[in-house]
């Protein structure tokens, strides 16, 4: 357990990489699910024009 | 030489088939570089014996830096190509990839910044690096501003495309602002041309994760230019049989 504290005070310098490993983590995984949101929003745009124009 | 490919390229449909066909790939590869090159170096990867353990922050600092830059000539290189041959996947490209490189950026300047409160005691300082990749920063805001200010698409296009290609010349006083002015920010730790300025277990899990971070970039791009092409071909018969098959 003194193994993975240890590792996570990381010398005195924990709050600043953990920090800095979190906010980049974050912005990756926006990148990534920013356009599948946006995908999905247009498949559902897209099928509920279809479902209009059969009425 | 045959030039069909060149025409083949700026066809949407032929995009969006062979795209769909390499993002797994590059998928794979983004969680195998990323995990592997940030597990070695925050774990295995020695601590520098002037910073500490903070050094391990380069692992995504530097990485973010690298793509933040290309991405920007890619802009450039795009908007010449815009402007030139009036190949209708460029605009998409370069559109598409404004965002990334501006969220790029944010990475390399808020890590820089945390990385610099126990290197040299300041979050911040008004330096040429870190100044020019601010520029950097708001000329990507620029762009997707303009692009999105402009309602006309083909004056949306030329109108990115003429500022991606004036604000390229950031880029090389980016890369030369640690040589030419006085800086705190440390030189290049990592060239292509010249053997690496660090220990090889601490150089190798950097290589990696600046693999890592192309390829999770080039997923993020195909992903946004896949939707980008589908929304502008929305009236075609392959891209509403596309949407159909997906809802």
């Amino acid at each position: 357990m003194s193994g993975l504290s240890e590792f996570l005070a990381m010398g005195g310098h924990g709050p600043y990489v953990w920090s800095a490993y979190a906010i980049t983590f974050v912005v990756l995984a926006l990148n990534v699910l920013e356009p599948w949101v946006a995908r999905r929003r247009l498949v559902s745009e897209e099928a509920r024009r279809r479902r209009r124009e059969e009425v | 030489m045959n030039w069909s490919f060149f025409h083949k390229l700026g066809s949407p449909k032929w995009f969006y088939d062979i795209s769909g066909r390499w993002l797994p790939w590059f998928v794979l590869a983004t969680v195998l570089l990323l995990s592997v090159g940030i597990v070695w170096g925050l774990v295995f990867a020695p601590q520098d014996y002037q910073q500490g353990n903070s050094f391990r922050i380069i692992y995504i600092h530097v990485p973010a830096a690298f793509v933040a830059q290309s991405c920007y000539i890619m802009l450039a290189v795009a908007g010449i190509i815009t402007l030139v041959w009036r190949m209708k996947l460029a605009d998409v490209a370069l559109r598409c990839a404004a965002p990334i490189g501006a969220w790029m950026t944010f990475i390399a300047l808020i890590t820089g910044a945390i990385w610099g409160k126990p290197t040299w005691g300041t979050y911040w300082v008004w330096d040429a690096r870190l100044t020019s990749m601010l520029i950097l920063l708001f000329l990507y805001f620029g762009i997707i501003a303009l692009g999105q200010a402009i309602s006309s698409r083909d004056t949306a296009a030329k109108a990115t495309a003429v500022l991606a290609i004036v604000g390229v010349v950031n880029i090389p006083i980016i890369k030369y602002s640690v040589d030419w002015w006085n800086t705190l920010h440390q030189p290049a730790t990592f060239k292509v041309t010249a053997k690496p300025a660090m220990p090889i277990e601490m150089w190798f899990p950097l290589l990696l994760t600046v693999l890592g971070f192309y390829a999770l970039f080039t997923v993020s791009l195909l992903m946004r230019m896949r939707v980008e092409t589908l929304r502008r071909e929305g009236k075609t018969r392959w891209a509403r049989e596309a949407l159909e098959k997906m809802s």
